[in-house]
């Protein structure tokens, strides 16, 4: 029995020590929390920083935008990220670092020969009102309309610009069709239009692949230069945060962000490049 | 000095029989604490009965989670139950050894894959499957997609359940039974399983608990609209899927009505916890 | 109706049911291992290191915290426990527990552990709210195995001089050691295949996790991911590798408390 318990207190205690170990290499590590949509973005760049900076480690969490807010707001990560704009109250005190454009593309099914709809069709279409392809001159056949999980960023950029959301009483409402299939994450919006002949979603450019097709909102596609000159709608700044100022070792990752190479790999991943 | 080892031994099995009380009471009182003030500000009535979900404009009704969570498990208890309790049956009373030994294993490992498997299966091959045969293409995230699935994830407690219940019985019933002329079929059927019957209910109600509390799997299949379902092929919404699909981006608010949800789960549960609790010391049988 | 047809009826109920389950378990497996299998390569397993790394350490912490207490809660129930009460309250709070779904214990646990206690998204979070769920297992099983100790082991080692606890420990506890490593087997099958009560706890951080308080991401959370969030271009196909992966641990898993169950039977 003894050398049982002695077994116990030698492996709880070890544990500890493997704890303490992690105490100390605290100190070069940078926690980066938040959005789900930021974070593929965060880890390319921290796989690519790795390389020229050995001695921080970077540690990233998606937990979503509104937990990344929060995480630095109270000092829980060194750095949050976001993929919406900050609120009024969550400004106070923060830093913020734009590291990139988001456009949000919509995507239909590859077989669907629509390649082009309107603001205001795409408005009715996310709204229920339009309910069959054939009224845009597609096929004769119900549209799957798929939307994302309330609280997400891209669902805020998309629904705020496209006017799916409706202000009344000073409040803010969506007004999206109620039969439009929710679903969480750019990939499970990608699969169900991929999986879905009539299927008609939006999802992060970045994240657009032969499985979808993308198609143009009055004639225009998300694109670099669409974007950054305002002609395509659709996008929304991918944000990183900190509490007052960033701490040294944030500092050298977001300025490694900001670089130009830092730069190429956001260009290499479709997101859209600040500068 | 043996009496003070025996003393301080039992301390120490006491207070870890505690831990489970504590254990539980700190679950509550976390999900209550976290949960009720934001259904006192929504007011008791309008968070039950509000048929609208409109986190941004601060409006959460939760009557069409609460249906859809009520309608999704009675679909998968109406396929799961009676699927499970005639598996067992056959465990028990038919199958060859080595072929109920299989099929044993079998629903062990049912019982084991991830609920992310099961929903990751759901939305590559049936949601196109229902989407196809009746759907007519508007969709297949359904409830119906979210019955399948859970019925075939609530297998495994029915099975095994129902299955060790069903051993409990005194094998003297069906000689009895048989002498008198009877045929095995109606043995089983009018003898062996009206004794089992209390394990069996206990099978189910454990089942239930399962179906509504399951989320990940869901999440992947249900459609999650949230609002009341239309029909079996209408995308809809569980408490336990709005709570998994809206926590990560939620703040303020929005993020306490999610565990204002959870705190009505959790009065769900606790109730079908409580009729499990009498249905099995009523019935006598062992865990 | 006669009772050859009503018999024949309720046969091929019984017989198509049964083939029911079973084919849903083929179908599940075949269709994640046929699609799976390929991506499985030394490679594939050095890229799922951090996961499979968070995902043992998890194991054990989790198996640390939960197994002496289950173990002693369940010697309390079994050899101690007098008070009727009491054992029925404890019973019914394990059942409780038992019933609680994973999204609460997911919950629960980011409240209390991540934030009240302050111990962020960690190992050490996640664990302890899966030895939460986890105690009702072991609590059970546990049980089950002291009810098979004859007495007569009992009654030889007191009858002897032994004091209680030296019985329990030399006497008992060897006896039910098999069940009790059933209990455990099976406890590290729940804790592998949850992805709720994880994610909200441990996290989501792809690294080689350094310690307890660490974030890390399990198997099953990082198959979450794959397919909610399809980074990268072969995202589904390293679902599928993974989702392999997680079914060849729980087969693995399910044939060793086989052996120690049959084994106990012979």
């Amino acid at each position: 029995m003894k050398k049982i318990i002695i077994f116990i207190i030698l492996l709880i205690s070890s544990l500890f020590f493997v704890g303490c170990g992690n105490q100390s290499s605290v100190a070069t590590s940078v926690s980066v929390v938040g959005s789900t949509s930021v974070a593929p973005l965060a880890e390319y760049e921290s796989e690519n920083f790795l390389r020229v900076n050995k001695e921080i480690e970077i540690a990233v969490q998606s937990v979503g935008s509104s937990a990344g807010i929060k995480a630095a707001m109270d000092g829980t990560a060194d750095i949050g990220m976001s993929s919406r704009n900050l609120k009024e109250e969550e400004k106070e005190g923060m830093k913020e670092f734009v590291i990139a454009l988001d456009g949000i593309a919509v995507i239909v099914h590859p077989t669907n020969k629509i390649k082009n709809i309107t603001k205001d069709q795409l408005l009715a279409i996310f709204q229920g009102k339009i309910r069959n392809w054939k009224e845009l001159g597609g096929k004769d056949a119900p549209i799957v309309v798929i939307s994302r999980e309330e609280g997400s960023g891209t669902r805020g950029a998309f629904e705020e610009i496209s006017g799916l959301e409706i202000e009344k009483n000073d409040k803010k409402y969506t007004t999206l069709y109620s039969r439009a299939i929710i679903t969480d994450g750019n990939g499970s919006v990608k699969q169900n239009v991929a999986l879905k002949e009539n299927g008609i979603g939006y999802i992060s450019v970045g994240s657009v692949d032969d499985s979808v097709k993308e198609i143009s909102i009055d004639g225009i596609y998300p694109t670099d230069e669409s974007i950054k000159d305002g002609k395509y709608l659709i996008s929304r700044p991918f944000i990183m945060l900190t509490k007052g100022d960033p701490s040294p070792e944030a500092q050298i990752y977001l300025d490694y962000i900001l670089s130009a190479e830092g730069q190429q790999i956001v260009r290499e991943h479709f997101y859209i490049t600040v500068n | 000095m043996k009496k003070k080892t025996d003393k301080i031994a039992e301390l120490v099995f006491v207070a870890s029989a505690v831990v489970c009380i504590l254990a539980l009471l700190l679950i509550m009182i976390f999900i209550f604490y976290k949960g009720s003030p934001s259904i006192m500000r929504t007011g008791v009535f309008n968070f039950l009965f509000g048929q609208e979900w409109q986190p941004r404009a601060e409006v959460f009704g939760i009557l069409p989670m609460i249906t859809s969570s009520i309608l999704v498990t009675i679909g998968a208890i109406l396929i799961g139950a009676p699927v499970g309790v005639l598996t067992a049956t056959f465990i028990v009373y038919l199958a060859p050894r080595k072929l109920g030994n299989l099929l044993k294993t079998a629903t062990d490992v049912l019982a084991s894959i991830p609920s992310v498997i099961y929903g990751f299966f759901g939305l590559m091959i049936i949601i196109p499957l229902i989407d196809q045969l009746f759907a007519g293409g508007a969709g297949g995230n359904s409830m119906l997609a979210a019955i399948i699935i859970l019925s075939i994830m609530i297998l495994p407690t029915v099975v095994s359940i129902s299955e060790s219940s069903m051993r409990e019985v005194d094998i003297n019933y069906r000689d009895a039974s048989l002498a008198l002329g009877a045929t095995k079929i109606t043995t089983i059927f009018k003898v062996m399983i009206p004794a089992a019957f209390s394990g069996i209910m206990s099978a189910v109600i454990l089942g239930v608990g399962r179906a509504l509390g399951e989320a990940m799997a869901v999440i992947l299949v249900s459609g999650n609209a949230p609002f009341l379902p239309n029909s079996i092929l209408a995308p809809v919404r569980t408490m336990s899927a709005n709570i998994a699909l809206e926590m990560g981006y939620a703040s303020g608010f929005h993020q306490d009505a999610l565990f204002g949800t959870g705190v009505i789960l959790f009065i769900f549960i606790f109730i079908i916890n409580l009729v499990f609790y009498f249905v099995k010391n009523k019935g006598g049988v062992k865990n | 109706m006669s009772t050859k047809l009503k018999d024949g009826i309720l046969g091929f109920l019984v017989y198509f049911s049964s083939f029911l389950t079973i084919s849903s378990l083929v179908a599940i497996l075949g269709y994640i291992v046929w699609n799976g299998f390929g991506a499985l390569s030394f490679n594939f397993f050095m890229e799922l290191l951090p996961s499979i790394a968070t995902t043992l350490l998890v194991i054990i912490v989790s198996i640390l915290f939960a197994v002496p207490i289950g173990i002693c809660a369940a010697i309390y129930l079994h050899e101690y426990a007098k008070n009727k009460r009491v054992v029925e309250v404890v019973n019914f709070a394990i059942d409780s527990l038992a019933g609680i779904p994973s999204i609460l214990y997911g919950l629960f646990g980011l409240v209390f552990f991540v934030i009240t206690m302050k111990l962020n998204w960690s190992i050490l979070s996640g664990s302890l709210t899966l030895a939460i769920m986890i105690l009702p297992v072991i609590i059970r099983v546990t049980q089950e195995s002291l009810k098979m100790v004859p007495d007569s082991f009992r009654e030889g080692s007191l009858a002897l001089g032994a004091s209680k606890v030296t019985t329990l420990f030399k006497i008992i506890i060897p006896a039910a050691i098999r069940g009790i490593i059933t209990a455990v087997i099976l406890s590290i099958g729940r804790i592998v295949g949850e992805t709720a009560a994880v994610f909200l706890t441990v996290g989501t951080v792809d690294k080689v996790p350094e310690g307890v308080m660490s974030s890390g991401r399990t198997l099953s959370v990082h198959l979450y991911l794959l397919v909610k969030e399809a980074i990268g271009p072969d995202a589904f196909q390293e679902a599928f590798g993974t989702a392999t992966l997680l079914i060849i641990i729980i087969l693995i898993i399910v044939l060793l408390t086989q052996l120690l169950f049959r084994g106990r039977n012979n």
